[in-house]
């Protein structure tokens, strides 16, 4: 029993440590003092410039956030279909050539990624800018749409396609009535995955954007770089932790629900 | 066969031929505008290996052992306090653990800088307790590279150990201590093997992200704590040098592949010696039937 103490006692401590920025971020995004070593009292100042219109870049990113996060979502949602069903479908080379190259994006170091695509780009003359984000988004969401959904496929029985077939049914009406709504849970898990990743990637979009065209990370780094309205930062990083908080509630929520609804029409 | 047709060609397009240009880059020499030279070279790697290079290359893979190291040790207890926790328990751990993961990188690595700016909290702190004085520096150097890595990649190392705890049977630790072995022995001996796996996954989940970091030496670093991440940026954008960022990012990968090399051939040898050693027991089990 005596490890189980200290084992406890570690995962407080570990707790505490992945808390205390965040807790301390919060906590200065109402404080009067512009540096936020020491409480200087109650404000809510912060959060009215960042609304105020001096700040409208900081919106405008966040726009182009979303269309980018948005747009390469959808993309990758049906690369990465495509992609799980070819290689739960077939075996050979060539499938296994395809398994590696979705494969080893995920173990490649960001960096690597963002720098190779910089220099394609500038090696075909295409000037970077929302479109190269885009294509570079949708690079690294396919990878793991294509894992999500292949998880997905593991339990799939290839039965019941057969069986919609023997009923007379087209491939495509086959795909569109069969294979689609089973797989759709994994390909919104996975659709939610991409989009949460690029809408908070940093690294390889910093590498391949242009100018005027700055996502919410990149305008957040300039912000932070060029020590600009660093209690701005405070509260727009506040009212994100909130909006993600919600989003993972909400999820967590409407999921449990289901599996009780599930477990209820079982029984 | 089509439904191979989209992801193969974006993903050769934008990934296979990418990469290999890259690698083809470092091989050539920088041209007078910015871009590259044609005709092969050697000139990049014989300038890359002066004393300034491998000193970076040498800091990063050491910082990056380091937090992968510290991220285990960290990660081993916390897996097995989650994992004895009652099942309600443990989704909410989790949840709490993984939560941060959902919110900005970005935001995170600020927070820290704040966190350990000179007016900051931690440093006020410190001070207070008499651990500090009022001149120590605790941001722009590798330490503060070191902790705020261990921060960012932490959950990584908990998740995958803590999922193979959840399936560790706990009982063979009692009958182990049942029949004298001591708590620590215990654990060295039965749950670390018992959570191998995890443990594997855990190490390449923070090394590989910790090999490339780029923002976080870059906004709690220092001039000499500098990372290859950051090189690869000094030289692609300010210095405008592409063959010689090319051949930093071709060391970076080969860092990276290595070690999976290493762990992708020790897995494979663990499951055949385990295949070896179940059909011994199937085949001792047969023969013993048959007599």
């Amino acid at each position: 029993m005596r490890h189980s103490k200290f084992c406890t006692i570690v995962l407080t401590l570990v707790l505490i440590f992945l808390y205390l920025p965040v807790a301390v971020l919060i906590a200065n995004s109402f404080n009067m003092s512009k540096y936020g070593g020491e409480w200087a009292g109650f404000t809510l100042k912060w959060y009215g410039a960042l609304f105020s219109s001096s700040n409208r870049e900081i919106w405008m990113a966040f726009e182009r956030s979303l269309i980018i996060a948005g747009t390469a979502t959808v993309a990758s949602c049906v690369l990465g279909t495509t992609a799980a069903i070819a290689l739960h479908r077939w075996r050979g080379r060539l499938q296994t050539a395809h398994y590696g190259m979705i494969y080893t994006p995920l173990v490649m170091p960001e960096i690597l990624m963002g720098i190779s695509l910089l220099m394609m780009f500038t090696a075909i003359g295409i000037g970077c800018g929302m479109l190269t984000i885009f294509i570079a988004h949708v690079t690294f969401c396919v990878s793991y749409v294509t894992m999500t959904v292949l998880a997905r496929l593991q339990d799939f029985d290839d039965r019941i396609i057969e069986a919609a077939y023997d009923l007379g049914a087209s491939p495509w009406y086959a795909f569109f009535k069969v294979t689609l709504p089973i797989l759709l849970p994994g390909i919104i898990a996975g659709g939610l995955l991409a989009f949460t990743l690029s809408i908070d990637d940093f690294v390889i979009t910093f590498f391949v954007t242009g100018p005027g065209s700055d996502t919410l990370p990149l305008k957040i780094y300039s912000m932070i770089k060029h020590s600009r309205q660093m209690p701005v930062i405070n509260s727009l990083s506040t009212l994100m932790l909130v909006f993600t908080c919600v989003l993972v509630a909400a999820s967590r929520f409407v999921s449990n629900r289901k599996q009780r609804r599930v477990s209820a029409t079982r029984k | 066969m089509l439904t191979t047709i989209p992801s193969f060609v974006w993903l050769l397009l934008f990934f296979v031929i990418p990469t290999l240009i890259v690698f083809g880059i470092a091989f050539h020499a920088p041209s007078a505008d910015g871009g590259i030279a044609p005709g092969f070279t050697m000139e990049t790697w014989r300038s890359i290996s002066n004393p300034n290079y491998p000193a970076i290359v040498w800091r990063t893979i050491w910082i990056s052992a380091v937090t992968t190291l510290i991220c285990v040790l960290l990660s081993l207890p916390c897996a097995y306090a989650i994992a004895r926790m009652t099942v309600k328990w443990r989704a909410v751990i989790a949840g709490l653990i993984m939560l941060p993961f959902w919110t900005s990188f970005i935001v995170r690595v600020f927070a820290w800088r704040t966190l350990l700016s000179p007016e900051g909290f931690l440093q006020r702190f410190l001070v207070a307790i008499g651990i500090a004085s009022e001149d120590t520096i605790l941001n722009y150097n590798s330490g503060a590279i070191l902790v705020v890595s261990v921060y960012s990649f932490l959950p990584f190392a908990i998740m995958p150990i803590y999922t193979a705890a959840e399936k560790f049977d706990f009982s063979l630790l009692e009958a182990a201590r049942d029949l004298g072995a001591r708590s620590f022995f215990a654990f060295r001996k039965i749950f670390l093997p018992g959570v191998k796996r995890g443990v594997i996954s855990a190490i390449l989940m923070v090394f590989i992200p910790a090999i490339g970091s780029y923002v976080i030496p870059d906004l709690v670093g220092g001039q000499d704590s500098e990372l290859i991440g950051n090189k690869i940026y000094q030289r692609t954008f300010p210095d405008r040098n592409l063959p010689h960022a090319s051949a930093l990012a071709t060391i970076t990968g080969f860092s990276v592949l290595v070690p999976l090399a290493c762990v992708a051939w020790w897995m494979k040898r663990q499951d055949e010696r385990e295949e070896k050693r179940l059909a011994a027991a199937t085949e001792r089990k047969l023969r013993g039937g048959a007599a």
